[in-house]
């Protein structure tokens, strides 16, 4: 085997050295009854070429070649070659969680500069190390704002990603949350006069996303007015961190979910990504995730620690403010090196190109017989295109023409009949676009017309 | 410490500022091409009340400065690449390369996950390949790859539990634990609503059967064990404890992190385990990322099969997969779309690179390694429990202690001498525990050079106490001031120089 | 080195009477088995708490301590300096650095506890360690 270091002379003097006879004997302790004793019926061994041979005929199972409008939290952006080139350097990814901080300066300040990148970004205090991703992060913002508040009732826009509000869901059982859900209006925000009435001194958080899953603009400083009169706290996720180059941030939030997949990540068909939080100083001890701080060494020079380890699993056990021990840290890197290629300029101009190209695509499908944007609030990159047709008939004939043409909501939300959710990002060229809107117009005006 | 002892060692070049500190506005690194639509005012679409005026604070750097920023930083990192990583529990075995390869393909990075599973039949045979493996290394039945992490997998097994159990009539209230488990184990019990337990371990370091039966009532919904446990033991009596927990209708949790002492020797389905997680960064090679990415793929028997989380990998007959929903016991979504997929095409390159007499040959090594050191270090470091291990052991500090170096000072110390240190103060019942597990990677001349190193630091704690008490004294920084960082903590850089960091003034103003 | 007039716990908090007020704080040993303290956890003025029930925490870099009521009673006041300054507690853990005052219910629920040479006499027979440090 071509990765173990050992010729078989050397393992016998190792034995030898040991005072074994032969390896056997060093696993006297797994009874005889419960041992494995035929070989394991896996494939392999295989060599190099041919591990490469099998990924590269998978991947031509797949979608290459396809012009994709898909986003609803994924979303695909030019990613700069050095963000994979420098963290394919092997001390940043053979590296573990920097416990021993004099031999992990590297990863120490990469994490401080990120927590500062994302605070800068959402405008928010202080951020995490990373969490799983923003599906997970959304978990354990509400239960941090149920931690802080000591109230059990959460409202949660339907407007929110829904497979996140689904493993919130998941996680609210263990919790004994109550989540409640808040409608969102014509507009596709959420809905003010329901958030009022559904609003009370019990509830510990209202979570929304931003922009929202339909890929409006919600209007975060008026919701956090509304949250604070009743000591409640305002928890905006973010799926788009893009859309914050030229979006105002989230600073009247009390609590970011982000997922920072847009920033530099691969679509990589769902994961890795990364989560992160960002909140308020004063809420830091009720956060949960790794932090890493600055300080001196013995000689008084700077240097980072993992600090305020004492909120942490290993130490606080089953009183931890939560179970993560690994996080994202290396997809963390990433972004990191992204935002700092983008910087201060680029990150605009990136979301400038976005929205451009979004809405040229928006006003140009909305010519369309057959089709219209189905909400008026203001969008980024992402919006709702609504079909005269279903839409899933329109996805199978752009389909044939190698187009994905968007996520049909109603899989979703079962009220949002023949509606596409539509993403366009500044990797689609004008001429792609144009071939998009021409197989949408072909395709309304062969389809049979349903009843919108 | 002679030459011929110092080796792997991280750069100590001095001095690479923040990136913030760097920046100097105007310059910039990025590159898009020209805008080929008709440009829109931000204002007007979205808004003047939406707009923010600029990233107070973003950088502004050219290529070349990231690339030396980035270069610089990692320099001052150690990991497996650098040299011996035996921190135990955590499996730090060599990333191959090619897993990295394949990870990054054109047709798999750029898959989305929601493009129709009809274009997706790629990633989805992947998937059912690893699943497939994973089981067969395992001995379970069925399997969901989404859980992102161990920890996280371990919640998703105890809430299936929980499922289980409610289904039955009763969820129960509490989770057995025995006190050398990880801390992930009781803050999983305690995430998903359940009371914690210890079990407390007899001299041999295992399991006490005796303390087990009197805990195991019908109010324990399950038994968190690990196997090896985190002393490296393995727990003889494991199907004895299996019958205790079913006898009165509980569930067998085991927490995989050891696989890599069992894989292709025995399977935790084998012996008695309902569930199981696995770190595949752990025994499956996928990088530990400087703490993540991980993937923490659960695997359970069939009568847990009907609580995995949504969605389930089918198979037609004809061999076309798709994802199915409709599963009405399921516990729920665990995370959003289906796990760490760049993760599981690593773990199954890794498997394929190996094959069956290579996974097995791997916990040959590693034991053996294990092993190896062991015998190199007996007499020399106290070992609390004298019973066999298989890929870790766990010394303690104790013949130092008494001159007054601890285990945390050795582990400074192994840094001089070219190591990254073991894992310090854990399993909690070892007073001063000194937890190795050097992995299969390691050749026989790093394993003697790390065991002459402990010994000498041995000698030094006798000799020259001082001097390991006071180590590293060959990195970059020194020990760092860990207190300062607590009671006042800098959590993020700011322009304005902070002499104390009471609470931070506001950031600027969503402008 | 412990105040004779103090009464103590094998939980190592103190307690000193007046009247049917009581101060409350950490001992010696406890500040110096826990090392530097970076952080205390108290509760507000007027929670109550049972003989033996946590009332807070106390934290060291890699290690966190629960505090315990000595007697039954209604806490009246909360040393807020230890917010801005944990260093008190590892420097004067039987004077400035006390944790909470209370109203107590029982005065007679002292008796149970320690008097100093009681406690001197619990240390010197080898109590165990507070806090532990752990990592993986």
């Amino acid at each position: 085997m071509r990765y173990l270091p050992k010729s078989d002379a050397e393992r016998k003097a190792m034995l030898e050295r040991i005072g074994c006879a032969s390896v056997e004997e060093l696993f006297a302790a797994i009874p005889g009854a419960i041992r494995l004793r035929r070989p394991l019926a896996i494939p392999g061994p295989l060599s190099e070429p041919e591990i490469v041979d099998f990924f590269q005929a998978r991947a031509r199972e797949n979608a290459s070649g396809y012009l994709r409008f898909l986003g609803a939290g994924v979303y695909s952006h030019f990613r700069p070659v050095v963000v994979d080139a420098l963290a394919s350097r092997g001390e940043f990814f053979t590296a573990y969680t920097p416990y021993q901080p004099e031999i992990s300066q590297g990863t120490l300040q990469a994490i401080f500069e990120f927590q500062t990148l994302i605070c800068q970004l959402t405008g928010q205090e202080i951020a995490n190390a990373s969490l799983y991703d923003g599906s997970t992060a959304l978990p354990e913002s509400v239960i941090m704002a149920v931690r802080i508040s000591d109230r059990a009732r959460v409202l949660v826009a339907r407007s929110l990603h829904p497979e996140y509000r689904q493993v919130l869901s998941t996680y609210a059982r263990g919790q004994g949350l109550q989540i409640e859900e808040l409608p969102y209006a014509a507009s596709g925000q959420v809905d003010r006069e329901a958030l009022a009435r559904q609003l009370d001194d019990r509830t510990a958080a209202v979570a929304i996303q931003s922009p929202n899953f339909f890929g409006c603009v919600e209007d975060v400083a008026a919701l956090s007015r509304f949250c604070h009169e009743h000591n409640a706290l305002l928890i905006c996720a973010i799926n788009e961190p893009v859309s914050l180059g030229l979006l105002r941030p989230p600073a009247e939030a009390d609590i970011v979910a982000l997922e920072g997949q847009a920033l530099g990540l691969p679509p990589s068909y769902g994961g890795p990504y990364v989560g992160v939080l960002a909140t308020k100083e004063r809420f830091v001890r009720s956060m949960p995730g790794r932090l890493a701080g600055q300080t001196t060494d013995s000689e008084g020079r700077r240097g980072f620690v993992l600090t305020l380890a004492t909120r942490e699993q290993h130490i606080r056990r089953e009183k931890a403010t939560s179970n993560i021990c690994t996080n994202q840290a290396l997809c963390a890197l990433m972004t990191t090196i992204f935002m700092t290629v983008y910087g201060k300029q680029g990150m605009r101009a990136l979301a400038e190109q976005n929205l451009a190209k979004a809405h040229y695509a928006a006003s140009e499908l909305a010519k369309v017989p057959g089709a219209r944007i189905r909400f008026s609030a203001p969008f980024f990159n992402e919006f709702v295109l609504q079909l005269a047709c279903p839409a899933e008939a329109l996805q199978q004939r752009l389909a044939e023409q190698k187009i994905l043409a968007g996520i049909a909501l109603e899989r979703f939300y079962p009220e949002l009949k023949q509606s596409l959710l539509v993403c366009v990002t500044e990797t689609h060229a004008r001429a792609d676009l144009d071939r998009f809107v021409a197989a949408v117009r072909a395709a309304c005006a062969e389809a049979p017309r349903g009843k919108a | 410490m002679g030459d011929s002892t110092a080796k792997a060692r991280p750069h100590v070049t001095p001095g690479e500022g923040l990136i913030f500190e760097k920046s100097s506005p105007g310059k910039h690194a990025y590159s898009l091409p020209p805008l080929d639509v008709p440009e829109v005012q931000p204002e007007e679409v979205l808004g003047a009340g939406f707009v923010r005026r600029e990233i107070a604070g973003f950088p502004e750097v050219s290529e070349i400065e990231i690339i030396r920023h980035f270069t610089r930083l990692s320099t001052w990192n150690y990991g497996v690449d650098t040299g011996m990583y035996p921190l135990g529990s955590c499996t730090m075995k060599y990333n191959p390369r090619i897993n990295e390869v394949v990870a990054r393909l054109e047709g798999l990075a750029s898959e989305h996950p929601y493009q129709p599973t009809e274009l997706a039949q790629g990633c989805l045979k992947i998937l059912r390949a690893l699943e497939k493996a994973l089981l067969e290394i395992t001995g379970m039945d069925a399997i969901t790859l989404q859980p992102a992490a161990g920890a996280h997998g371990e919640l998703t097994g105890i809430l299936m539990v929980q499922a289980y159990l409610t289904a039955k009539g009763n969820p129960r209230q509490l989770v057995l634990i025995p006190d050398s488990a990880h801390g992930t184990n009781p803050a999983t019990a305690a995430m998903a609503g359940y009371n914690v337990a210890p079990v407390k371990s007899n001299r041999g370091g295992q399991v006490d059967l005796d303390a087990l039966r009197q805990l195991m009532t019908e109010n324990v919904a399950a038994l968190m064990i690990t196997n090896p446990n985190t002393l490296g033991i393995f727990e003889e009596r494991i199907t004895d404890i299996a019958e205790i927990v079913h006898a009165r209708g509980g569930v067998l949790y085991l927490d995989g992190a050891n696989l890599n002492a069992l894989a292709g020797v025995t399977r935790p389905g084998d012996f008695g385990a309902d569930i199981v997680h696995l770190n595949l960064h752990k025994t499956f090679s996928t990088p530990h990322g400087g703490g993540g990415p991980g993937a923490g793929p659960v695997a359970v028997k069939k009568f847990l099969e009907p609580f995995l989380p949504l969605p389930v990998l089918q198979e037609s007959p004809e061999g076309r997969l798709r994802w199915n929903f409709e599963r009405p016991q399921s516990i729920g979504r665990v995370r959003a779309f289906y796990g760490n997929f760049g993760m599981h095409v690593r773990a199954l390159a890794y498997i394929l690179a190996h094959g069956p007499e290579g996974i097995l040959q791997v916990t040959r090594d590693a034991v053996l390694n294990s092993n190896y050191i062991r015998k190199g270090l007996e007499g020399v470091y106290d070992l609390p429990y004298p019973s066999p291990t298989l890929h870790e052991t766990v010394f303690s500090d104790k013949r130092q202690a008494r001159f007054g170096v601890r285990t945390m000072d050795i582990a400074k110390r192994l840094m001089d001498y070219g190591f990254h240190p073991y894992t310090v103060a854990f399993p909690l019942i070892v007073p001063g525990a000194m937890m190795i597990e050097p992995t299969e990677s390691e050749c026989k001349e790093e394993l003697d050079l790390f065991i002459e190193a402990l010994r000498a630091i041995a000698h030094e704690a006798e000799t020259h106490p001082d001097l390991v008490k006071t180590a590293p004294h060959t990195t970059r920084v020194r020990r760092l001031d860990e207190v300062t960082a607590n009671r006042k903590p800098i959590l993020r850089w700011q322009p304005a120089p902070r002499p104390s960091a009471g609470p931070a003034p506001a950031p600027e103003p969503a402008d | 080195m412990y105040p004779r007039d103090y009464r103590y716990t094998r939980e190592h908090e103190w307690i000193k009477l007046e009247g049917d007020r009581a101060t409350i704080g950490i001992t010696h040993y406890a500040q110096e088995q826990l090392g530097d303290i970076v952080f205390v956890e108290l509760p507000k003025p007027g929670a109550e708490f049972a003989g033996m029930e946590a009332f807070g925490t106390v934290e060291s870099v890699k290690a966190v301590s629960e505090l315990y009521s000595p007697v039954s009673g209604r806490v009246e006041e909360v040393n807020t300096s230890l917010n801005e300054n944990p260093a008190l507690l590892n420097q004067e853990p039987h004077g400035a650095a006390w944790l909470i005052k209370m109203r107590i219910k029982d005065p007679s629920e002292l008796n149970s506890l320690l008097t100093a040479e009681q406690y001197e006499a619990f240390l010197q027979s080898g109590a165990p360690d507070t806090g532990a440090q752990a990592e993986s």
